[in-house]
């Protein structure tokens, strides 16, 4: 590119925007599809079809295990997946401020397309803005997906029944808590990283393998806790979840408790949740413990009728405590 | 301390074992307030609320900074927080706190307002530094455990001769309110479990007339569920002595006569002045006001802020509960006027509120 920094004119609809997208876009996301620069991409798809939208507005851009390119392309990939679908395409619009160094914006659309080639899916149509400096945080990512259903039937957040195993796939809060401490500049421990990372290929074994998985969900924003919140009111059931078997690095433990925060509320980014009937729960655990990334995956709760449309913490001393869904965000207090 | 032996404190064999003596020791009903919102949220936490003897009474006390800043104060945060070229700097849990118009600096900011949340107060220095042409504000709320670090900033100020740092001071004390709740004939408290924070900083003596004055047993006390256990068995003992010394179970941290360099510190830039409670009113001595020389430095003189009593808020009960009179359940508003999402009265304010901790963590 002729500039080290994007300018409006690379957002004007001219020669210039034609040059970003041929050099940059096109150049790091090919695929025949978007290679013919239609107004619209044509797309060959059978069945039942999941889609999903989603904005990425990350600060920082750049963050310790990834950055808002391969986050806009794992996060999308993987809300498609969740309904036991096979994501085939994204389209992926950038809303660009004046003034981003090339280089960095290279970086993001090299590593979405990275991220694209890893997960299996093409991006086949897009759009580039470029708006003046103040108007956006450096750079705004939207990413929709689609994919081919292949799980008959499919999981859905209103199937969680009584006497379901409630798994996680791997520890939470690490995206959460990389993305705050590296925003707010604090030295937490070195190897807290995100864990983001496209499930799609983990998630097609488990529904292939599996006969019927009733949910599953990733727990992003509000993290494990607001999610199951939303689960439990969709079903009209309790899930019982115990503490002491939820797993959290050490670190991720540490730094939460030095901010007052809480990882089951955190944002998880390669992680999922799975509810399945009891019968089928080693089966599914040993799929995730194949797959490095789940090797970490355990049951954590079982789903009860106790308190339809609550989450109900067992503490390791056996008390008892709601574990509600998140009111607005988590902030850290005062002492 | 290693990690190791600190998860010692979270035990839960250890635990059930604490709770067994505890009930084999108990000879009646014993009322205690917790002091803290740490401590509040860390008996719901860990579901040691759920599994405390029956005759073992929880009551949650004014400890939560947030909760006890008083709406008047607040309305101070928002006046600011509207003026040209003002940044208020704040630890992030005030900023949905309401004032009496039930406006908040999440609102403010939302019309314009530029308000920082900050980690450590000395972060409020560098945005002065970086921000020469605003004057940062540093919202100064909370106990005898920030004080002294607000008062370091606020000497660092001097010393840089950075002219466009101040601070709104709004810090409380914590026996000054302890004797008020006590001295109350209305109040049914047995004892105190003490802030462990707090007692890092000035000790445990400024206690001492809890058992002297009162009869009643007090334990300065950490936040893990075998510590507040620790505690509750150390107050059923020492409930039996006529004239208690206060008790420090916190070893690890806390040392009898606390960090008195933190307290010089903080008693060379503030003095001690009558302060509003939210729920609880004024109490005399149990605030922080800038000391003269300092004055430069104080928001309240230099925005000429007028700090004035608000009216107390139709039906809400929260006075009783931080005085320990009533059970948040009891308040006829609570879960229903008055939730975390849109709260009423300080106790459902702050997440380390009393009303908050029972509508968030308790199970019936």
């Amino acid at each position: 590119m002729s500039s080290d920094k994007v300018l409006l004119d690379y957002g004007s609809g001219g020669r210039a925007s034609q040059r970003l997208i041929s050099e940059l876009f096109v150049k790091y996301f090919a695929n025949p599809e978007l290679e013919r620069l239609n107004d619209a991409a044509s797309l060959k798809l059978k069945g039942n079809i999941s889609m999903s939208t989603d904005s990425f507005t990350v600060d920082p851009i750049f963050f310790p295990g990834g950055n808002i390119g391969s986050l806009a392309v794992h996060g999308t990939v993987n809300d498609v997946a969740m309904l036991g679908a096979i994501p085939k395409y994204l389209t992926c619009a950038y809303i660009i401020e004046e003034g981003l160094p090339m280089d960095d914006l290279e970086t993001i659309v090299k590593s979405m397309g990275e991220a694209c080639k890893e997960a299996g899916v093409n991006i086949v149509t897009g759009d580039t803005k470029v708006v003046p400096k103040g108007m956006v945080d450096k750079i705004f990512i939207n990413t929709t997906g689609v994919g081919e259903i292949i799980a008959d039937p499919g999981p859905s957040g209103d199937r969680a029944t009584v006497g379901d195993a409630v798994l996680v796939s791997g520890t939470m809060g690490d995206h959460g808590l990389t993305i705050l401490g590296t925003r707010e500049g604090l030295s937490l421990e070195s190897n807290v990283q995100s864990d983001s990372a496209s499930l799609n290929h983990l998630l097609i074994k488990l529904v292939q393998e599996i006969p019927d998985v009733h949910v599953l969900r990733d727990p992003t924003r509000g993290g494990l806790a607001t999610t199951l919140n939303e689960i439990t009111v969709s079903s009209n059931v309790c899930c019982e979840l115990d503490e002491s078997s939820i797993p959290v690095k050490p670190e991720v433990a540490g730094g939460c408790s030095f901010l007052g925060l809480d990882p089951l509320y955190l944002a998880n980014e390669g992680k999922f949740l799975c509810i399945l009937p009891q019968e089928y729960a080693e089966k599914a655990l040993e799929i995730m413990r194949a797959d490095k990334l789940g090797h970490d995956a355990c049951q954590v709760g079982t789903i009860t009728d106790a308190n339809p449309g609550k989450v109900i913490l067992v503490t390791p001393l056996g008390g008892r405590r709601l574990l509600n869904m998140l009111e607005g965000e988590q902030l850290p207090r005062i002492c | 301390m290693s990690l190791k032996i600190l998860e010692k404190f979270k035990d839960p064999e250890l635990c059930k074992e604490l709770l067994k003596r505890l009930q084999a020791e108990l000879d009646g009903e014993i009322r205690f307030m917790e002091v803290c919102g740490t401590h509040t949220v860390a008996i719901f936490r860990s579901g040691l609320h759920s599994v405390l003897p029956k005759e073992v009474v929880h009551l949650s006390g004014p400890g939560c900074p947030v909760c006890v800043t008083h709406e008047s104060e607040v309305n101070a945060f928002l006046e600011l927080a509207g003026k040209e070229n003002v940044i208020i700097a704040t630890f992030g849990d005030l900023i949905k706190v309401p004032g009496d118009k039930g406006h908040c600096l999440k609102n403010a900011q939302a019309d314009g307002a530029r308000v920082e949340i900050i980690y450590s107060p000395f972060d409020s220095l560098e945005l002065a530094r970086r921000n020469p042409d605003c004057t940062v504000v540093f919202l100064g709320v909370g106990f005898e455990t920030t004080a002294p670090t607000i008062a370091a900033t606020v000497l660092m100020a001097k010393q840089e001769g950075l002219k466009n740092f101040k601070v709104l001071s709004f810090h409380k004390l914590v026996p000054p309110a302890l004797d008020v709740l006590i001295s109350d004939p209305e109040t049914r408290i047995d004892g105190f479990i003490l802030p462990g924070h707090v007692s890092t900083v000035i000790g445990i003596h400024p206690y001492d007339f809890i058992g002297a004055k009162y009869g009643k047993p007090a334990v300065v006390t950490g936040f893990d569920p075998v510590d507040i256990l620790q505690a509750l068995l150390h107050m059923v003992r020492s409930s039996k002595e006529e004239k208690p010394e206060p008790i420090n179970q916190y070893l690890r941290a806390v040392s009898e006569d606390g960090n008195p360099k933190a307290v010089e510190v903080m008693y060379q830039v503030f003095e001690t002045a009558d302060a509003l409670w939210r729920g609880i009113g004024l109490i005399p001595d149990s605030g922080l006001e800038f000391r003269e020389e300092f004055s430069e430095y104080d928001a309240k003189k230099v925005f000429d802020l007028d700090i004035g009593e608000c009216p107390p808020l139709p039906g809400c009960k929260c006075g009783d509960v931080l005085k320990g009179k009533m059970n948040p359940e009891e308040c006829p508003l609570f879960g229903k006027a008055c939730t975390p999402a849109k709260p009423v009265g300080p106790c459902m304010v702050s997440t380390e509120g009393s009303c908050a901790a029972y509508f968030k963590y308790k199970v019936d």
